[in-house]
């Protein structure tokens, strides 16, 4: 699909339903409204430090939606929309994002959406999607392995090292790549001299495609594909999009990027185009979006107000680093439980 | 029957494949080589390869598959060939096998065994010789083991592999074949986090582990001391009653490892030991390591792994005390 929402019916996937495209506008808005929101919790010291999606909805979501419930995703750290496609509860990730380990606790947790929590340091998560692909492939069960990772952390060694272990194990695994653009402040360009970061997998063996990273079905496509194909090995699928915010609520990018960058790729907003073609097609106008958006911002509160009840107890940061709290650990939390885990004045 | 620890260590794994056909092992030359050590030999033929894992060379590659493969439901058990180049993986080890429990408040936990080879004494070349234990007890989340004989690798081995956390297994290298002792060819379980007094005496208290627990043991049967030796076999987490009463005991404590002196697993029993039980000693508590320095070149070596004569003189000043 292109900018102005027209279709190449020749590369249209098979299967793939209006009322399907319909639901994924739905949630890419979803997600972004989710993001604004975030961002000004984080804005208003509601919630702790945040990396914005902005502009990367299609590549989320698209990839998302092409996964059954029995796949596995290990996400990085900025897929908040896989979370919420995957059926993870909103208020979990508030609950994160109040910079608590509760957000992937007791129920609703990530597992039972098949997912890792979010992983932060960049590119580490790529080893264990190989293992859980190796372990599904143990088990002998049909599905496969999702994982995502940055422009920049393509440059980790763990991104060679999972690719070169996949391509041994023919792991069923799908490696998306969700190039943005830009890593922190540094440009794709200034990040490696290879052409194109789908190319990397050439060398472990394995095949890989670029995709328009801001067009929703043809991400959509090219999972569903690769997921068709996982039984037979890995994929690499190299999703071109652009990170219109920031990297994350720490960051300024007018410090070392340019505006006219920004504004380029306005144009080819991921959203947008879906609703030209809704809207082309008569599913889709004004008050149809005007009500989505009025329940979108109710979930959305109820979510906030649910993970603002939340009150942690510090007894849990203890009692969930072994299966069991040694006593040298045990008379630590004992004494700091006696103090009030030193709350107070002095 | 007589083992020593490279068998008994082959005869836990191969009583815990045998139970849990969840279990996987990993690593570099495992499986048609059956490790560099032999201590995987045999296992590929009778558990075939989908079980005994050949895996490119690459460390973090090896671990943060490992991390992959016990969340969707293995028990892995990964080798990192020497503990030099565990380094190698040592962010998948501190920034997910370690904390992924933490992390998830328990909804995920890995429970896995690493294994490597540790300490020196055995004239290897650089790289093959580090004491490292304490960069992996600092952390929190994992537990970490040494034994120092293969009746206690054995059973230390099984109980890692019922246990529900990630277990760091360091296998002193000069012990896998310097010595025999009788061990069950059954399975049996040694506790992890109880230490082993190995022996009860009243002059001294002399606390160790790993390739130390035979020099202290020569020592005290060569001058035919009165000594309290306790191995402490778990290192994180701490044994710290037994350590406490061997300490009050005595009144007089020793500490000896391996490792280099400063900030040492040394320097955590020593603190323990005074905050709890400062007024039941009759001397400063001492120490006898390795000097605070990197592993040399093996033509050194004997000039730094702390030997009998060292642990001899640290006795007569405790006792002089």
């Amino acid at each position: 699909m292109d900018e102005n929402g027209n279709i190449d019916e020749q590369l249209f996937p098979n299967g793939l339903t209006d009322a399907q495209i319909t639901d994924m506008y739905k949630q890419m808005s979803f997600a972004r409204a989710v993001d604004a929101k975030a961002l000004s919790l984080q804005r208003q010291g509601r919630f702790v430090t945040y990396a914005p999606l902005l502009g990367e909805e299609a590549t989320q979501v698209g990839s998302a939606y092409a996964t059954s419930k029995d796949d596995f995703v290990v996400p990085s750290f900025r897929q908040h929309a896989v979370f919420l496609v995957r059926g993870f509860p909103l208020y979990k990730l508030f609950i994160a994002l109040r910079g608590y380990e509760d957000g992937a606790s007791e129920n609703d947790t990530p597992q039972k959406a098949n997912m890792t929590p979010e992983i932060v340091p960049v590119a580490t998560q790529l080893p264990h999607a190989v293992g859980v692909a190796y372990a599904k492939k143990y088990n002998k069960e049909n599905s496969a392995v999702v994982t995502y990772v940055g422009d920049g952390g393509t440059s980790e060694g763990d991104f060679y090292e999972a690719m070169n272990f996949a391509g041994v194990f023919k792991a069923p695994l799908v490696l998306i790549i969700e190039n943005n653009q830009w890593a922190i402040s540094m440009p794709r360009k200034q990040q490696t001299a290879a052409e194109t970061l789908a190319q990397k997998a050439i060398a472990a063996g394995i095949p890989s495609i670029q995709v328009d990273g801001n067009d929703v079905i043809g991400v959509y496509k090219a999972v569903k594909d690769a997921l068709t194909n996982a039984k037979n090995g890995p994929t690499v699928i190299e999703c071109l999009t652009y990170r219109m915010g920031l990297h994350t609520t720490a960051d300024d990018p007018t410090k070392y990027r340019p505006d006219a960058d920004v504004e380029a790729w306005k144009s080819k907003d991921p959203i947008s185009r879906v609703r030209k073609y809704l809207e082309k097609k008569g599913l889709w106008d004004d008050a149809k979006e005007k009500q989505m958006q009025d329940e979108h911002s109710k979930t959305i509160d109820d979510a906030v107000a649910k993970a603002e009840a939340f009150v942690v107890d510090p007894k849990s940061m203890f009692e969930n680093v072994y299966s069991y709290v040694p006593q040298v650990l045990k008379d630590e939390e004992d004494e700091a439980a006696a103090n009030s885990f030193w709350q107070g004045n002095v | 029957m007589q083992m020593n620890m490279v068998s008994a260590l082959n005869s836990a794994l191969d009583l815990a494949m045998k139970e849990n056909d969840k279990m996987v092992l990993l690593g570099e030359d495992i499986g048609e080589d059956g490790g560099v050590f032999r201590v995987t030999d045999g296992l590929l033929g009778k558990y075939g390869k989908d079980r005994v894992i050949d895996t490119p060379l690459a460390e973090s590659g090896i671990m943060g598959t490992a991390v992959g493969m016990a969340i969707g439901g293995l028990f892995p058990v990964p080798e990192i060939q020497f503990a030099g180049f565990m380094y190698l993986s040592f962010s998948q080890i501190v920034n997910h096998v370690a904390r992924y429990r933490a992390r998830t408040r328990s909804s995920i936990s890995l429970p896995m065994i690493i294994r490597t080879p540790v300490s020196g004494g055995v004239r290897t070349l650089e790289h093959h010789s580090e004491s490292p234990e304490v960069e992996y007890a600092h952390i929190g989340g994992l537990i970490v083991v040494e034994p120092s004989n293969p009746y206690d690798a054995k059973g230390l081995l099984i109980s890692a592999a019922h246990s529900k956390d990630p277990t760091v297994f360091l296998e002193p290298t000069k012990l896998y074949r310097l010595f025999k002792q009788e061990v069950p060819e059954d399975a049996y379980e040694v506790p992890i986090g109880k230490a082993n007094v190995v022996k009860e005496g009243d002059d001294m208290t002399i606390i160790t582990y790993g390739t130390m627990v035979n020099v202290v043991n020569n020592v005290v049967l060569k001058r035919n001391l009165s000594a309290t030796v306790v191995d402490i076999r778990t290192i994180n987490p701490l044994d710290e009653k037994t350590i406490l009463d061997a300490a009050k005991k005595t009144g007089r404590v020793l500490i000896v490892h391996e490792a280099p002196l400063s900030f040492g697993i040394g320097a955590e029993i020593s603190a323990r030991i005074a905050e709890k039980a400062m007024f039941e000693l009759n001397a400063p508590i001492m120490r006898v390591a390795a000097p605070s320095l990197p592993y040399p070149l093996p033509g050194d070596e004997q000039y730094y792994v702390p030997n009998e004569v060292k642990v001899s003189k640290a006795i007569d000043k405790l006792l002089s005390e």
